[in-house]
């Protein structure tokens, strides 16, 4: 990939490890807020280089990890029904509910397909009639207008056994719930590159306005993301905190217009149950009543049950970044990829399946 | 779970202003070839152009110049670093 090489190119970073540590003049814990930063991360190995001072920290910002045991569950349901076929992200299988995973319902006979995008689910309606499809909708931002689009196809192409359950999420109300709590005490954030895609750079401005958090919007190269913490150690550095992008080849102030009228075409926001983090008012995004034939909360009258979280995890506290996965009694104990209690251990992206794959010391 | 990628434009099929008829690029990373959609895409895309895919859906093309230019602003910043700090 030619012209993405020069991002991983190291004579680049060099310099910037050096302006890294020049930059930080002052104790500062930075969050991202994004799983695949967190990935990324550790994979360019930049938790190691770390000035002295600057601490990072992980957010809520994988949407695996915040999925509720009772949306879980509900999904569990939707698959032990006669006639239904799920259609899922694969990282959702494993995820535990109050009573087991997707993975254990589909060896008792329900039927789940792994699919790659919502495109696939509707395919699979399509060429199967006799069966309902239901995709899980479980994303933020860069994914909701993947789903707006399928289910515009979907009526175009007049399938009728097709529906979404949508638990889509929004970033900026759990930013604002982690701010309000006088437990977490952040100075910088870096912001997530595809969700800022999507919906622009000028989102993050009430948090630096109102909040006085430092906010750059980073993209996932090791230039990317060492630049991006530069910026913020500058931002809080000369106590002027504000919104600056370093990833302008993918993200512009007013975002993506052409995803964003097809959200709001499809959706309207709602409140939503997070994991750990409760229920946030117009946090989430459902399906508009009129699309509600292609709503599967609608079409299968679902309720949500209140479930409590598996005993001893503690994935509510790494969510909002108030305690880190080696202070979980179960981290590397009873809770392990291959085996995971929380949801936090599951997804890829999690931050206890990340610290598990590349920080255990 | 959301991993979103770059990818090369092999092909376009379709039109932007045209929702009637499919939408399609084929795109190529590291030797693999898929179709993505094009339906939510913020800038149609040429061939030899990038595309950011998120789930089977391109939503950011990724223009060369535009590419260049980032590349060309982060050599900048390298450069204006204080020397002695390099050794
Ligand atoms: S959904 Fe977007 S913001 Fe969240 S982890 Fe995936 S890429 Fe990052
Ligand atoms: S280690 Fe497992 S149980 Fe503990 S917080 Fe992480 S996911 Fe939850």
């Amino acid at each position: 990939m030619k012209y993405l090489d020069e991002y991983r190119d190291s004579s680049l970073a060099r310099p910037l490890v050096e302006a890294l540590k020049t930059s930080v003049t002052k104790p500062l814990r930075i969050m991202e807020v994004c799983g695949s930063h967190t990935m990324a991360i550790f994979r360019n190995g930049i938790r190691s280089i770390l000035p002295r001072g600057m601490e990072l920290i992980s957010g809520p910002g994988c949407p695996v990890c915040v999925t509720s045991s009772a949306h879980m569950d509900a999904f569990i349901s939707m698959a032990d029904e006669p006639g239904v076929r799920l259609a899922i992200f694969g990282d959702l299988f494993r995820v535990p509910g109050s009573n087991g995973s997707l993975a254990e319902a589909s060896s008792r006979g329900a039927k789940v397909n792994i699919v790659y995008s919502p495109m696939d689910g509707l395919e699979i309606a399509r060429k199967n009639p006799d069966e309902h499809v239901v995709f899980l909708g479980v994303g933020f931002e860069t994914t909701t207008p993947t789903i707006a689009a399928t289910i515009l196809a979907a009526k175009n192409q007049q399938i009728t056994n097709f529906t979404v359950f949508s638990t889509q999420k929004t970033m900026l109300p759990p930013m604002r719930a982690l701010l309000d709590d006088p437990n977490l005490k952040i100075d910088g954030l870096i912001c997530p590159g595809h969700v800022s895609s999507i919906i622009g750079s000028s989102v993050w401005e009430p948090l630096a306005d109102e909040y006085g958090l430092a906010c750059v919007v980073g993209g996932f190269e090791t230039a990317d993301l060492l630049k991006s913490l530069i910026l913020l150690a500058r931002q809080v550095g000369e106590g002027r905190p504000r919104v600056e992008n370093v990833y302008p080849r993918a993200v512009s102030p007013e975002g993506n217009l052409r995803a964003r009228q097809m959200v709001e075409e499809i959706f309207e926001p709602a409140d939503m149950e997070w994991r750990g983090l409760g229920i946030l008012p117009g946090s989430g995004l459902k399906i508009r009543d009129k699309y509600c034939e292609f709503d599967a909360e609608s079409r299968f009258d679902i309720r949500l049950q209140a479930v409590e979280e598996p005993k001893g995890c503690k994935c509510g506290e790494i969510l909002k970044g108030i305690c880190s996965p080696r202070e979980c009694p179960l981290f590397d104990s009873r809770c392990t990829p291959a085996n995971p209690i929380g949801p936090c251990m599951v997804s890829s992206e999690g931050t206890c399946a990340a610290y598990y794959k590349y920080g255990r010391e | 779970m959301c991993l979103a990628i770059p990818m090369r434009v092999t092909r376009v099929e379709g039109d932007p202003d045209d929702f009637t008829i499919s939408q399609v690029a084929t795109v190529d990373a590291d030797g693999i070839s898929k179709e993505v959609r094009l339906d939510i895409v913020d800038h149609w895309p040429n061939v030899g152009d990038y595309v950011i895919v998120h789930a089977g859906f391109a939503i950011h093309t990724l223009v060369e110049e535009e590419a260049k230019k980032n590349i060309a602003l982060l050599k900048e910043l390298a450069d204006s670093m204080p020397q002695e700090l390099l050794t």
